[in-house]
């Protein structure tokens, strides 16, 4: 009995921290056959996203008086007019859920699986008209193109082979795990402080050349072997005269040493 | 004109006169005597002229500034002229100056042996029997080489004529127009979104030329008294050159969802200057000392952004006339 009681409280407390995590845990629900896609979403949003985006994709704002962000628990922004593509984008970076409203969204795993996925960005879809999936054709991109674009709209932050970067109050994040449907997503919706980018500024041919140039830079060509800096093969040609160099020295030291007799 | 025959006349005649021999009692000589080389002192004073020549080449080449090839002239005078120097260099120490080598314990110092060594090198110098010319030639070659060590120091900045620093390109009614040249309508500004315009037929490298235009909510702008209608319709233009160290402001932080993000903000990417458009440009954070200059907008006919006015401060890194306020 006494052993029970043990085994009761060492429950408790490993059960504890994973209750009180960030995320409250998704119940899994089987629905039947026939059941909507919008409709399993509702339901999904229901139990995972209305403490912040409110009932319906309403939103959560705070009142007019109050410009910082204070501690508003559950703050959000209202999901009527996003688009599937912003909750494709947001879902499947692993951006939402989001622990603390005022937090920037990260890259983590993905919380919802691939069927959930789809069911709260066909419900999201379902509030108001807005941004579709896009389907970037990086193929029919040019690359040259595609780079004088990255340079021009994107290197400022995320640098020129997309290692991602900062500006004051945010972290640009690198791109080498981005899809290019996500490329695309976010250069049209302009997550958390990044601008976007519409048709009018990168047309949708362009925008197959930039995703293009961003898939080309997860492995770009390094011409100097070692990828120092990426930046062709000058810092490589630098180090190598520098190890080469202390060889020559090393050598000449030994020639030039007198012999013991 | 005739001043500078005289100079030319007396630069000649002291080149070609030679001074006799002063004469001195000689003592014995230390070092055998060596022949005369003219030859060998004449290529010298070529190389010595040749060096001259090219160290002036290099100050007209930047002083000409339209040539083609600028870089590559400027580098292969300059280079020309130190290879010239290093070559008569050569023939110096190899034809003219004795080159014996000697080995001998070290010596003791003795006044004697000062008076010796003076001797040895006043002797060294038997070969030379053009001394006036090498020594022209070599001052030539110094002096054209200084000046043209010196010359790029005119780059730093217009160091006469500062007024250019104030000077702009934009005038009320001047339109604003995109990287293609086309004139930037009103409507064509979106939210969240950032765009850099031109001034319409004007110089677009000068430092008061880029702008970078946004469009914020009207309600949400506090800008500085007096600057109430310089935003219409919430359409801000701001100099794209950061008051710090003159880079472009290319970053435009704009959030999606206001509440929970940080504001708006101007950042330049070489020092992250931070710059609040909603509040005339003012710093929020960085190094920069003082706000982006704002450019008074208004919309003209056809709805294309035109300027209203001037910027409402100098463009650009600050400088000492920033401080002293612009002259009228």
């Amino acid at each position: 009995m006494k052993r029970l009681g043990v085994l009761a409280v060492l429950l408790l407390v490993l059960g504890l921290p994973a209750a009180g995590g960030a995320q409250q845990p998704k119940t899994s629900v089987q629905f039947p056959p026939g059941v909507p896609l919008a409709r399993q979403g509702f339901y999904l949003y229901a139990q995972n996203c209305a403490s912040c985006h409110g009932d319906r994709g309403r939103g959560v704002v705070p009142p007019a008086s109050q410009e910082a962000p204070g501690p508003i628990p559950g703050l959000g922004p209202s999901l009527s007019g996003v688009g599937a593509g912003a909750a494709d984008f947001y879902l499947r970076t692993g951006y939402m859920p989001l622990g603390e409203p005022t937090d920037q969204p990260k890259r983590s795993p993905n919380f919802f699986d691939d069927n959930e996925i789809r069911a709260l960005v066909a419900y999201v879809a379902s509030l108001g008209p807005g941004l579709p999936i896009p389907d970037p054709h990086p193929e029919n991109g040019n690359l040259s193109e595609g780079l004088s674009l990255f340079r021009e709209h994107c290197a400022g932050c995320h640098q020129i082979l997309a290692e991602g970067g900062y500006v004051t109050g945010a972290v640009p994040p690198p791109l080498d795990r981005s899809t290019p449907v996500q490329v695309a997503e976010a250069v049209r919706i302009g997550p958390y402080v990044m601008p976007k980018f519409s048709e009018r500024v990168i047309s949708d041919d362009e925008l197959d050349s930039l995703v293009a140039y961003v898939e080309y830079a997860k492995n770009p060509d390094d011409r100097g072997g070692w990828a120092l800096g990426h930046v062709g093969p000058v810092p490589e040609g630098m180090l190598t005269w520098f190890l080469a160099a202390t060889v020559l020295i090393g050598a000449c030291v030994l020639l030039g040493q007198r012999l013991r007799r | 004109m005739s001043r500078f025959r005289n100079w030319f006349i007396s630069a000649v005649v002291l080149l070609a006169g030679r001074r006799a021999k002063p004469g001195a009692p000689q003592s014995e000589r230390i070092l055998p005597e060596g022949e005369p080389r003219p030859g060998s002192e004449v290529l010298a004073a070529c190389l010595l002229f040749g060096c001259a020549f090219f160290g002036a080449a290099f100050v007209a080449v930047y002083a000409l500034d339209r040539l083609p090839w600028t870089t590559q002239l400027l580098g292969a005078s300059l280079g020309l002229a130190l290879a010239c120097l290093a070559a008569a260099l050569v023939v110096v120490a190899k034809r003219l100056v004795p080159d014996e080598q000697l080995e001998e314990d070290y010596p003791t110092a003795h006044p004697a042996a000062s008076d010796s060594i003076a001797q040895l090198v006043q002797e060294s110098g038997d070969r030379f029997t053009r001394k006036r010319l090498v020594v022209v030639a070599a001052g030539a070659a110094t002096g054209a080489l200084s000046l043209a060590a010196i010359t790029p120091a005119l780059s730093l900045g217009p160091a006469l004529d500062p007024d250019v620093l104030y000077r702009t390109p934009w005038r009320p009614g001047r339109k604003l127009v995109d990287e293609r040249g086309r004139p930037i309508r009103a409507d064509g500004i979106e939210f969240k979104t950032f765009y850099t315009a031109f001034p319409q037929g004007a110089e677009r490298e000068e430092l008061g030329a880029p702008l970078v235009v946004v469009r914020l909510d009207p309600g949400a702008l506090a800008l500085p008294a007096g600057r109430g209608s310089w935003a219409p319709e919430g359409i801000l233009a701001y100099s794209k050159i950061c008051t710090h160290a003159g880079c472009a402001v290319a970053l435009f932080r704009t959030p999606l969802f206001p509440p929970a993000e940080p504001k708006p903000a101007l950042v330049c990417p070489c020092h992250y200057s931070t710059f609040d458009p909603a509040a005339g440009g003012a710093v929020l954070f960085g190094p920069a000392g003082r706000p982006l200059p704002q450019l008074p907008l208004r919309i003209g006919s056809g709805g294309v952004l035109e300027a209203a006015g001037d910027f409402s401060g100098p463009v650009g890194p600050s400088w000492w006339g920033v401080r002293m306020g612009k002259p009228t």
